[in-house]
């Protein structure tokens, strides 16, 4: 039928644009990026004396370590509290608790970056800087960012402890077996697919947040020395300079664009795979 | 060894079952049969409190073990299930090795001592004839075993911590006719040694199995007992029409 | 069990011990987690509200945010939000039909279209930022503009959009299908006719939330639709939104804090807004967040 047959093929058309934005990005990405890549090449990223871009030296290692640093510090604080926020709705919380207590965490997800940072800016960088120095520093900005991807691993681990068979819970249960037993034994293990999978999405949010740590780490570039020191990840040096940096400078920026893009999309790709694997097996 | 009185069940608010009260003869066989839905499972899960982590589900009514109400003899519902094991209509071995899906409830018992551990877990796998089946791969995933193996592996699990009393809940229903007549010989050997209450919709099973028998019925949507006494006696000359035609089969 | 009375009682107070120390962290877990939440709101609510008046919401912006109010903000704001879902929506929307159309088995294309899709959900914000600036702003030349962010930021929600349409779509009951097509009517028009009808509040649920989404955005929107906090005059003109201007506010402009508090206030209660009406259309889409089992063992 005519009708039908120009529906499947306006329908994929729009499908196939929505699926090449993902190509277009690369693109423009490497596009901006070869002038960089071809003049400067991968090494001196690594290797240059430091970050002067107006003197041509462009080393991104403290800004790559900086990221490094507040993405696994904001995994180490959300992963325990984001999976004790999923058992708690599970086995600790009364019914309408549990209830509310998802809401708040759906919540808790909405809330923007900017109103995080300005959070940090204003209450927690003077109670930071009670240990010394500005209070911004990557200690602030690692605190802010695990608050902001917690929801990630609280309702993905949520999900994945719902989804556990029943039939276990109660068999555990009936062995007469306490109910730390059983989360810690059977529960955590059983789902720890779908834990993992909350967590590494997680990380992936942190290393692509850009607001809350821009507003809170201090944005100075050096290798930082103890969580007290302020520093610069590679999405804030992007905000930072992009409005005003010419062809070379640019170029740079794109070229560290480019890498965070790869390491997100290999993680996710990762992830993908993995679950697919699972959904045939 | 298990007595009940006038126990209720409810979901909700909604009345499953009600005024149940039974007695389980120490070392006997209690079969407990009628149609689906007429609370025969919430009956089982009351006596071990499993109706606690059912969302909705309360009980009432008396139970005791051993001539003391069991709130008064276990301070909790680990104490308890510890003497009360629970065998489930389909086998739930856990996803790990079977030796660890043994070991697991041991351990949160209290024994830690390998060589004991391993004295445990082959004794209990010999009572349940699965000895030879498996003693040469205990470490691989007790998911890879048989629907039936899985079955005894879940009733040696249940027994390795001796409990005085074992539930079962259809625990044949799920498995081939093979595996079931294994699981039905192994019941049928641990008479005398545990106090077994076993719900089946399989009436020959019942009769075979069981040295009391206990008859559920539904009316209006609550579950109550219509019948119980000695197996034979029941099968033989009961005088109430509902059971006999149930139990020759006109009904139900 | 083989053991005596006196170690079986030790094994007790242990198990005690445990099941009490386990139940402290859990619940001093999941409590600290709440009371950030609060504070963070309360925060918000007590600085912010002071300053939050019928004139703070249509006031120009005077002397960089110090003064005035965010009248023109709110404009750019929602100019931007506008060109994003009339860009998005229909995109999803018919990427979703495509990728709902076979039922039963997931072919070639839906897999790989997901899979770009799951890509597209973990680009960073800030990449989406400088994608928008060397391909809108520059290559097609809308420069900073309304446009080019809600360009931007229509790529940004799109796999977002993507996912809650799809399932939106799939949970309208298969009968309902089966019974059109035994009527014989055709694919277009049990699609117009009946599915897309019964879908409708899911899919509203889906545009919300997407709206929720590109609200709070800063980073894509710094470098495409820009800084300045005039009114726009048309889609072509720089427009500033409400969480630029919060960054604006507090990072640029000393003495800009109460005021960023104050737009963050009105962000907020917007978003707390979209939470509610996203909740309440998948209720009535019959798709509540799933069953809260919770309790006790």
């Amino acid at each position: 039928m005519r009708s039908d047959q120009s529906l499947t093929i306006i329908t994929r058309a729009l499908a196939v644009i929505s699926a090449a934005i993902v190509l277009l990005i690369v693109l423009f990405l490497l596009r901006e990026s070869t002038p960089a890549l071809r003049q400067l090449g991968w090494s001196r990223f690594f290797t240059d004396a430091s970050w002067h871009p107006l003197s041509g030296q462009f080393n991104l290692t403290p800004m790559i370590v900086a990221t490094l640093v507040t993405s696994s510090g904001a995994i180490v604080i959300a992963a325990p509290l984001g999976i004790g926020s999923a058992v708690f709705v599970n086995f600790y919380a009364p019914r309408r608790l549990a209830a509310w207590h998802r809401r708040l965490i759906e919540l808790l997800a909405g809330i923007p970056s900017v109103v995080f940072g300005l959070w940090g800016l204003v209450v927690l960088a003077p109670i930071i800087a009670t240990f010394g120095g500005s209070g911004q520093n990557l200690l602030t900005a690692t605190i802010v960012l695990g608050l902001m991807v917690l929801p990630t691993v609280a309702l993905l681990s949520d999900t994945a402890i719902a989804a556990l068979p029943r039939e276990w819970i109660q068999g555990a249960a009936a062995l007469g077996m306490g109910r730390s037993a059983i989360v810690g034994w059977i529960v955590l293990p059983g789902a720890r697919r779908g834990i993992g999978g909350g967590i590494i999405l997680a990380l992936t949010r942190a290393l692509g947040e850009t607001m809350a740590v821009l507003m809170l780490a201090g944005n100075i570039v050096e290798m930082p020395s103890s969580l007290l020191s302020p520093g610069r990840t590679l999405n804030a040096n992007i905000a930072l300079e992009l409005g005003y940096a010419s062809a070379g400078h640019r170029s740079v920026l794109f070229v560290s664009g480019l890498m965070l893009m790869l390491v997100v999309s290999v993680i996710v790709l990762f992830v993908s795979r993995r679950e697919g694997t699972r959904r045939d097996g | 060894m298990i007595t009940t009185e006038n126990l209720c069940v409810s979901y909700n608010g909604r009345t499953v079952l009600r005024d149940a009260t039974i007695e389980a003869k120490p070392g006997s066989i209690l079969g407990l049969v009628g149609p689906s839905g007429c609370g025969k499972s919430s009956f089982l899960a009351a006596l071990n409190r499993l109706t606690e982590i059912i969302p909705g589900a309360s009980v009432s009514g008396r139970i005791q073990f051993d001539g003391q109400d069991i709130d008064t003899a276990f301070p909790s519902s680990v104490e308890l299930r510890r003497h009360i094991g629970m065998i489930f209509q389909k086998p739930n071995p856990f996803a790990m090795s079977i030796r660890r899906n043994l070991e697991l409830p041991l351990r949160e018992h209290g024994i830690h001592d390998r060589q004991h551990l391993g004295q445990i877990c082959e004794s209990v796998l010999r009572d349940v004839g699965l000895w030879d089946e498996v003693s040469t791969r205990l470490d691989q995933s007790a998911l890879n075993l048989s629907g039936g193996q899985q079955q005894r592996l879940c009733i040696a699990r249940a027994i390795a911590i001796k409990p005085q009393v074992l539930l079962m809940d259809e625990p044949c229903s799920s498995l081939d006719p093979m595996s079931a007549e294994r699981v039905e010989q192994l019941i049928d050997s641990m008479r005398g040694q545990y106090t077994i209450l076993i719900v089946t919709h399989n009436l020959a099973q019942a009769r075979r199995l069981s040295d009391q028998i206990t008859i559920f019925w539904t009316e209006d949507g609550v579950g109550r007992i219509i019948e119980q006494g000695d197996t034979e006696t029941v099968f033989n000359e009961t005088s109430n029409a509902i059971v006999d035609s149930y139990l020759t089969g006109r009904k139900g | 069990m083989d053991s005596g009375p006196a170690t079986s009682r030790a094994i007790e107070v242990r198990h005690h011990w445990r099941e009490f120390c386990v139940a402290v962290a859990v619940w001093v877990a999941a409590t600290s987690v709440i009371c950030v939440l609060i504070w963070i709101l309360a925060d918000i609510a007590i600085r912010g509200l002071a300053e939050v008046n019928f004139g703070f919401l249509i006031e120009d912006v005077q002397d960089a945010g110090r003064v005035g109010g965010i009248g023109p903000i709110i404009l750019s704001t929602g100019l931007i939000l506008l060109v994003c879902l009339v860009v998005a929506v229909p995109l999803s929307f018919g990427t979703a039909i495509a990728l709902t159309e076979r039922l039963d088995k997931e072919s070639w294309f839906a897999r790989n279209v997901r899979r770009s899709l799951d890509v597209l959900a973990g680009v960073p914000s800030i990449v989406f930022g400088l994608f928008g600036n060397a391909f809108f702003a520059i290559a097609l030349g809308l420069g900073y503009s309304i446009l080019s962010g809600g360009l931007t930021l229509a790529c940004m929600v799109l796999p977002i959009l993507i996912r809650t349409s799809e399932q939106a779509i799939r949970a309208v009951p298969a009968e309902y299908r089966y019974a059109a097509a035994a009527l014989g009517m055709k694919r277009t028009t049990i699609l117009f006719r009946v599915v897309l009808p019964v879908a409708m509040p899911a899919l509203a649920a889906g545009v919300v939330l997407s709206i929720g989404r590109a609200l709070a955005e800063t980073a894509a929107l710094i470098f495409t639709s820009g800084y300045v906090a005039r009114t726009p005059e048309s889609l072509l003109d720089s427009g500033r939104s409400l969480s630029v201007h919060i960054y604006d506010l507090a990072m640029n402009v000393p003495g800009g804090g109460s005021k960023a508090y104050a737009t963050a206030c009105v962000l907020v209660v917007l978003l707390l807004a979209i939470n509610a009406a996203t909740a309440l259309l998948l209720r009535l889409a019959g798709l509540h967040n799933r069953s809260t089992t919770g309790g006790s063992l």
